[in-house]
């Protein structure tokens, strides 16, 4: 199709972001290998994922040269995951405390749950 | 042609910057998406569902793993195999991660080379993707086989909370399965490259488009989507 603009490219660009993509797993990797604990841990899980997935999207799947119009109309509704998230979380943990406090009178109380 | 001059009412019109443009291309009566094909764009909204059945998955493993009072098993020790005497933590996961990254690599210089109009090279890293894809699948056919040995079940696992083994295996499964599907339609694209369609503008045998380079990129975004999906599980699944 002639219309389609083309995503041309210089190779040195690809060839950074790939090795690039190569250090932040390694970084991943090394979270676990070292066995870091606690919020430095899932930051830095969070902080290398956020990183390469923002590398792959924008560079390799060219999103950074595209039109804004697609560009919003596939990332914005990647928002609506993230309100999952959330009401997920919240439902998973009041499920966690109802099951605490259901297993404990059981037990309490001499009958298997 | 209907065609043509969808392209001329959509590459002649200059559009103002930020907000204001993509309301002025969203509003207006001709196609949204301007300078980017219908294949392209289809390929994007794919992926955009593909995003939503994933998030599913990964959010319902979340939910579980957040609301059981049974300690869930530790990844980092699962996924250990010890080689030459060492004890590994997750190295097989470590070695399909950077093998997907590789074939990451070689597509998106497909993708570059097929613009170039090199039809070798295009060829070649295509296959190559395909065979570093496979590599992936293989190893994963691997860990199954280790985990089911050692007696991972989708109801039961030998070291903590039940949900461990449904979560895995759907996850990784679909995923694999995704891996599969891109490895087949990675050679059938790499054999059109080799043949020329794209060059000679060969008709395709299912929707009659004429051959384009462009088939490359939209194959390497389905490609590099099963990439990304993989960073996430290996951030929530492996390494949390």
């Amino acid at each position: 199709m002639a219309h389609a603009v083309a995503q041309q490219h210089p190779i040195r660009l690809y060839l950074v972001v790939w090795g690039l993509l190569f250090v932040l797993s390694t970084c991943s990797y090394l979270v676990d290998y070292f066995d870091l604990e606690g919020m430095l841990r899932y930051g830095l899980i969070l902080l290398f994922m956020m990183l390469k997935a923002g590398l792959i999207v924008a560079v390799f799947m060219h999103m950074a040269w595209e039109r804004l119009a697609l560009v919003y109309a596939i990332l914005v509704p990647v928002g609506a995951v993230l309100v999952f998230i959330g009401i997920m979380a919240f439902e998973a943990d009041y499920t966690f405390l109802t099951r605490l406090t259901f297993f404990q009178s059981a037990s309490a109380s001499g009958t298997s749950p | 042609m209907l065609q043509h001059t969808l392209v001329e009412s959509g590459e002649t019109q200059a559009r103002p910057a930020g907000w204001s443009g993509v309301a002025a291309d969203l509003s207006s009566d001709q196609r949204a998406f301007k300078n980017v094909s219908w294949g392209k764009a289809m390929m994007w909204i794919f992926l955009l569902s593909d995003t939503f059945i994933f998030s599913c998955f990964l959010i319902a493993y979340m939910t579980a793993r957040m609301s059981t009072t049974v300690p869930w098993p530790i990844p980092s020790e699962v996924f250990a195999l010890t080689i030459s005497g060492t004890r590994l933590p997750l190295i097989l996961i470590a070695i399909m991660t950077f093998v997907l990254i590789s074939s990451s690599g070689t597509m998106a210089l497909a993708v570059n080379f097929g613009y170039r109009r090199n039809r070798a090279a295009t060829a070649a890293l295509l296959v190559l993707t395909a065979m570093l894809g496979a590599a992936f699948v293989g190893m994963q056919a691997f860990e199954w086989t280790k985990l089911i040995h050692e007696g991972v079940r989708p109801w039961s696992n030998p070291w903590g909370a039940e949900q461990f083994g449904s979560t895995f295996f759907m996850i990784t499964g679909f995923h694999g399965t995704h891996v599969t599907f891109g490895v087949i339609f990675l050679l059938i694209v790499a054999r059109k490259v080799w043949r020329g369609d794209f060059d000679q503008e060969r008709r395709g045998f299912f929707t009659s488009r004429k051959g384009n380079y462009e088939s490359v990129e939209i194959m390497g975004l389905y490609w590099h989507f099963v990439d990304l999906v993989w960073v996430f599980i290996f951030a929530f699944f492996y390494l949390w």
